[in-house]
């Protein structure tokens, strides 16, 4: 049945492009929607274009995960609002035609402009498609049955019909059902999840049983640990500094496991754990058994103490119950994280291990953005939070939506309506990302199945449905990059910088074979990137954005000085020093296979840096390439 | 050769008092996010203090944050359409 709902709502999103398709005649229509969708359908639209994997499927994740921190990207994107309707929305419509390139260059007519923002969109884009091509695998793995890879390409192929069909008339109807569906049953999983309440042994409703991970008493002598239970035989024992934490692995009636090591100032105890072990020969095992369809990784995520209590189990609750007995300092949660190391017979092992954190920790930022740490640590917090608030309205395919209502007044409206729906649905990532952590339903080695497993725990029916809702989630966001990127390529770069001479009709055939390109080399980015948050790889999108983009629509709305070559050089600049700075950050070494700490850039989030730089090079080149004005401006002036 | 825009909307009366409006009501919602972020790095443990129903203040000014930004939303569209109409009311016939 699962499968079932999720083909068949893939086929009814397919068969609507196939029918706006058929409507499409225009490159206006193709590129715009032909301008004249209705503000309230743009408006949820614009929520289900913003509303991709990162939001459902990385937040949830995240805060499934570290708590608050998570949360802190659902503030950032919907504050991010505030500047797209105070500042962006009505000025981009009044300016540009169907691009950011347009609105940018509309009073200079320029060719560097026009090279240097079609480049940016395109960057912009493929950073912003790697994390939706990642949710995807993800997503389609537990569904179908099929491997990550597979799962990436049947969302590339799906949305390159999408595009290739309709253009933006298809995308925006599919944002508009798919933004829809999403908020009323992420509604619908939060008020499960109240009703559920809270459990210290949470079995997802009967369906899988409470796992009570064993603990053994062990003394340690001269840096040797020795079990109390002597029928567990010591095999090795490894420190991983990253983890700051000591596994030791033990063997008992021939299965081989890991246990965490906790040393306090009168005993040492072990710790059972979860591990996933690659062999030399490449055989798998998941906790000492070899891997399979019967042998995965066991669920995590538990309430240990409810304001104190140990054995609690309260029945349903309210929001403000849950929000309140999640942050109460005698609330306690097993929240898992993971350690890699080579053992000494140079097999790869990946250990998933438990750590407890209290409510009033859990629920303030701190245990992901180190707030309280070294100087580099907080403008890394800052660094992120001043991107999410600027990235917003410089996102290219955000950007592009005021092109497809007819004026400027319907652009503030079906951003007000954005503002609403997307707000609403942020509130719900908070309640969703706590659900998903008490419960037991946390697969330890991938945070982005967060929201579909919760869903899960409540039975098949909705487990399809968040599932389908979640694809579908993928496939719009995706193609309204895609719109974006192919505009890019075929109007700003073939048809106005290169002016290669086009009609009407080759300039959609452009657009879709722009089209089908990008989304292949989406395909690939998306197999590459399997394994990190998509929510961190969009924030760093939305620093590209910010850094590439927003100076330039800024400076044009409100500096009169500002040159085409000012605009020209700040996007560039904005370009490359975000996506330098990104390249050579820590979590990006993490991703190399490297060594975190050897990274030159100290701290992940490159905002901070090169958002100002970005301004200023659009000031300094500016004044420097200003021209003098003619002796009739002067008159005039 | 200029790329027009996609649709003629035609002279906007009220865009300089749009524009006016929306930068102080950004520059307003900037400092309460600004205030957010500066707790956040000044005294962090301030978030865990409970404000209402049980929530601490990380909570309520998450929320704050989300609902502040509707209703500025809101007062913003009521503003300028009240703008939009009088000048429209005002404007000689014939003109947009």
């Amino acid at each position: 049945m699962v499968i079932l709902i999720f083909l068949t709502f893939v086929a009814f999103v397919i068969g609507l492009s196939f029918y706006l398709g058929n409507k499409t005649k225009t490159s206006s229509g193709y590129y715009a929607a032909g301008g004249q969708i209705h503000w309230g359908v743009n408006g949820i639209a614009f929520a289900g274009d913003y509303l991709s994997a990162a939001s459902f499927l990385g937040i949830c994740g995240m805060i499934a995960t570290v708590g608050y921190d998570g949360f802190l990207y659902s503030i950032g994107y919907l504050a991010g609002w505030i500047v797209a309707l105070f500042v962006v929305a009505e000025p981009v419509k009044r300016l540009g035609k169907y691009t950011f390139t347009d609105a940018v260059d509309s009073k200079f007519n320029s060719r560097g402009i026009k090279l240097a923002a079609a480049i940016s969109t395109l960057v912009v884009s493929v950073c912003y498609l790697i994390p939706q091509m990642v949710g995807a695998g993800v997503l389609v793995e537990p569904l179908l049955g099929i491997p990550h890879h597979w799962g990436v390409i049947m969302v590339g192929a799906i949305v390159i019909t999408i595009v290739a069909t309709a253009g933006m008339a298809s995308t925006t109807y599919v944002q508009f059902i798919k933004g829809g569906l999403l908020i009323v049953f992420s509604l619908v999983l939060v008020i499960a999840v109240c009703v559920r309440g809270f459990s210290t042994r949470p079995d997802q409703g009967g369906r899988v049983p409470f796992h009570e991970y064993a603990t053994i008493a062990a003394t340690e002598v001269d840096g040797q640990v020795v079990p109390a239970d002597a029928s567990f035989r010591v095999l090795e024992m490894q420190t991983v500094a990253a983890a700051k934490r000591s596994f030791v692995k033990l063997a008992k009636d021939g299965v081989e496991s890991w246990w965490l090591v906790a040393r306090t100032s009168s005993a040492v105890t072990l710790h059972e754990i979860q591990s996933a072990v690659t062999s030399k020969d490449g055989r798998k095992l998941v906790n000492g058994q070899p891997a399979g369809p019967g042998n995965l990784l066991r669920q995590t995520g538990n309430i240990v103490q409810l304001r104190g209590s140990s054995t609690a189990v309260t029945g349903s609750v309210s929001p403000t119950g849950l929000l309140s007995a999640m942050s109460d300092k005698n609330t306690r949660v097993s929240t898992w994280r993971d350690a890699s190391l080579t053992d000494k017979d140079g097999n790869k092992v990946k250990l998933y291990y438990p750590i407890e954190l209290a409510g009033n920790v859990l629920m303030r930022p701190g245990t992901k953005f180190a707030v309280q740490g070294t100087w580099l640590q907080r403008i890394d917090f800052v660094s992120l939070m001043l991107a999410l608030f600027l990235g917003t309205a410089a996102l290219p395919h955000i950007l592009i939506r005021y092109y497809t209502v007819p004026n400027p007044a319907a652009a503030r409206k079906s951003t007000i309506v954005a503002i609403a729906a997307i707000g609403f649905f942020y509130i719900l990532t908070l309640f969703m990302g706590l659900g998903a952590m008490i419960n037991g339903v946390m697969n330890p080695a991938d945070s982005n199945m967060a929201a579909p497993l919760l869903a899960r725990s409540f039975g098949d029916l909705l487990f399809a449905v968040i599932s389908a809702i979640a694809f579908a989630t993928v496939l719009g966001t995706v193609s309204g990059l895609i719109v974006a990127a192919s505009g890019a390529v075929a109007h700003d770069l073939f048809d106005r910088y290169m002016q290669v001479k086009m009609d009407d009709r080759q300039k959609i055939k452009a657009g879709k074979i722009s089209a089908f390109v990008i989304g292949a080399l989406a395909i690939v980015l998306g197999i590459l990137f399997k394994g990190m948050n998509v929510t961190f790889l969009v924030g760093l999108a939305f620093a590209v954005a910010a850094s590439a983009n927003l100076p330039a629509i800024i400076m044009l709305l409100f500096w009169k000085r500002t040159t085409a070559k000012g605009i020209a050089a700040s996007i560039l600049v904005g370009v490359v020093s975000a996506v330098g700075l990104i390249a050579f950050a820590p979590d990006m070494y993490k991703q190399y296979g490297l060594d975190p700490t050897t990274a030159p850039i100290p701290f992940s989030n490159p905002g901070i840096i090169s958002i100002p730089l970005s301004f200023i090079t659009l000031v300094v080149v500016s004044l420097l390439t200003r021209r003098a004005p003619t002796a009739t401006e002067s008159a005039q002036a | 050769m200029l790329h027009e825009p996609a649709a003629k909307t035609g002279k906007d009366p009220a865009a300089s008092y749009k524009t006016r409006i929306g930068v102080w009501m950004f520059t307003l919602y900037a400092a309460f996010y600004a205030a957010f972020v500066g707790i956040n790095l000044y005294d962090p443990l301030l978030m865990e203090k409970t404000i209402v129903f049980g929530l601490n203040l990380a909570t309520v000014y998450g929320f704050a944050l989300i609902i502040v930004a509707l209703i500025q939303a809101l007062v913003y569209d009521l503003m300028c359409r009240r703008r939009e109409h009088l000048l429209r009311d005002k404007a000689p016939e014939g003109a947009q």
